[in-house]
């Protein structure tokens, strides 16, 4: 049994080259170290360009680390074995337009290496679990928005995973999408699942997440658990948040 | 090998639910077909220039395809998206270069069977001959040309942004390669000093794509090439396709992907 936190990150500096002639490389990220405990919910938070979307290319593979490391469940983050039990849905959903959702699932279940017996069972789980059985024969193409984000989610559990990466997962979702999402999210902390979230939705971060990192400007500001850091901080969540990155309301004028 | 496979299914998948590739066979088919069929007179020589035509439409039709169906792969899987889903899973970068290459190669082998399909039967009801080992010998040497194409396009996708710049400027090569590549050796002869020592590096690094022709055998009835240039011929193509394709995957490793 692997007994490896599911993300463990150290000292990781992410610096990209300079942009152009006379400008300085930019540190998207600075000596960030994490540690996610299995079966919790951990928010990700900051404002735009603070290193979350960075921190979750390093661990996906998709960017190389300048400095420290990043491992999932104890393997490398940039090795591909690395991602045989994550499951990432995309801040964007496109997925191959050409494809219906049962191919699309089929696809990734074959990356998987899902048995073929077992991959159409998981097939019909994850459409049932996201409720999009009765389009599960149609085009990706002809979906809406909130039917793209449910196959999103449905192709990040087609491999049951024990860690889930999930960038804005209600990002241009109504009211009654963002509900289903966090209810598939609640769903699969029950049943022991990790869950690496990242939103800018900071009330529903309080209500789903067990503790929360904020990080501004690449460093890592304030970590701790919800509660918690609301009791300390004698603050909502979301006051807390504009307080670590310095944010100051313009004073009215009379 | 599983991932490259699967990725190969998607990428055959593609292309048979992609309409605009089937306009381009079509209007080949058709030609080779109506060139094929042509006998004025019972006139031979008017029937080997149309042969000669017939063979010139499939030659560049197959290179047209095999360039623009591969040059948009990666572009599209960036511009969709569809490549961090693909990559946040089990699968290298290495895995998908090499699923896009046999699935455009194979893709090509199947367009290139159809034309060589319907050349070989219209030349039949014309009254030719099978000839099936020197239709053979042709389709087999082009489609390994193919390979060659299709993995330098695919190297091309990771240094061009553009697929349109990609497409034209490894048409450009190609068409300078068949036409003018073979006499660089020659032309060399005739130069002196760093330009005759450019030239020579180039006749020599280059791959040598007139090899793959033999629309002339076909076309003349020249007698059978020997099988073992063919294997030989194949083992060049397979190496220069092998340089690609591990420059390909050299370039892809070092690209930082940004989601």
């Amino acid at each position: 049994m692997n007994t490896s936190p599911p993300i463990e990150i150290r000292n990781l500096s992410v610096i990209y080259p300079s942009a152009g002639r006379g400008l300085p490389p930019k540190t998207a990220v600075a000596g960030l170290n994490l540690e996610i405990r299995p079966g919790e919910i951990f928010g990700l938070l900051g404002p735009n360009g603070a290193g979350k979307t960075t921190t979750m290319n390093v661990l996906l593979g998709f960017t190389a680390a300048t400095l420290g490391d990043a491992t999932i469940f104890g393997r490398a983050a940039r090795e591909p074995q690395a991602r045989q039990n994550l499951g990432y849905l995309p801040e964007l959903t496109y997925y191959y337009k050409f494809l219906t959702a049962e191919e699309l699932l089929r696809y990734y279940a074959r990356i998987f290496k899902i048995p073929k017996a077992q991959r159409e069972l998981r097939v019909d789980a994850v459409l049932k679990l996201v409720d999009l059985e009765h389009a599960r024969k149609r085009l990706i193409k002809t979906y809406s928005k909130g039917m793209q984000q449910r196959i999103g989610l449905a192709q990040a559990l087609i491999n049951d995973p024990g860690l889930l990466v999930l960038d804005e997962p209600t990002s241009g979702l109504d009211p009654v999408g963002r509900m289903q999402v966090r209810e598939i999210i609640n769903r699969l902390k029950d049943e022991g699942k990790t869950v690496l979230f990242s939103s800018h939705e900071l009330g529903e971060v309080e209500t789903v997440c067990d503790r929360v990192a904020i990080l501004h400007e690449g460093r890592l500001r304030v970590m701790g658990a919800v509660e918690e850091l609301i009791r300390e901080h004698h603050c909502s969540l979301e006051q807390l948040f504009l307080r670590v990155i310095g944010y100051q309301p313009k004073l009215k004028t009379a | 090998m599983n991932n490259i496979l699967v990725i190969t299914s998607i990428v055959l998948k593609e292309l048979v639910r992609r309409k605009d590739a089937y306009v381009l066979l079509i209007i080949t088919v058709l030609l080779t077909l109506l060139s094929g069929s042509v006998n004025f007179f019972g006139d031979l020589r008017t029937v080997r220039y149309m042969k000669e035509i017939c063979l010139l439409l499939v030659w560049i039709s197959s290179v047209v395809i095999a360039v623009t169906m591969t040059a948009r792969q990666l572009h599209a899987e960036r511009e969709s998206r569809t490549l961090f889903s693909l990559l946040s899973k089990p699968v290298s970068r290495n895995e998908l270069i090499l699923g896009k290459f046999f699935g455009c190669w194979l893709a090509c082998g199947v367009a290139l069977l159809a034309f060589y399909g319907f050349f070989v039967l219209t030349a039949v009801s014309r009254g030719d001959g099978w000839r099936l080992a020197e239709h053979f010998q042709a389709f087999w040497l082009h489609w390994v040309m193919l390979g060659i194409i299709v993995a330098m396009v695919l190297c091309g996708s990771l240094v061009f942004t553009a697929p349109s710049s990609n497409a034209t400027i490894s048409i450009v090569i190609i068409v300078g390669i068949l036409m003018l590549g073979r006499h660089l050796g020659k032309l060399a002869l005739h130069m002196n000093g760093p330009t005759q020592a450019v030239a020579l590096v180039v006749y020599y690094a280059m791959p040598h794509l007139e090899f793959y022709d033999l629309r002339d055998l076909i076309v003349h009835d020249w007698p059978l090439v020997k099988w073992g240039i063919i294997g030989f011929v194949t083992l060049y193509g397979a190496a220069y396709t092998a340089v690609f394709l591990g420059l390909a995957c050299f370039l892809f490793r070092r690209k930082p992907l940004n989601a």
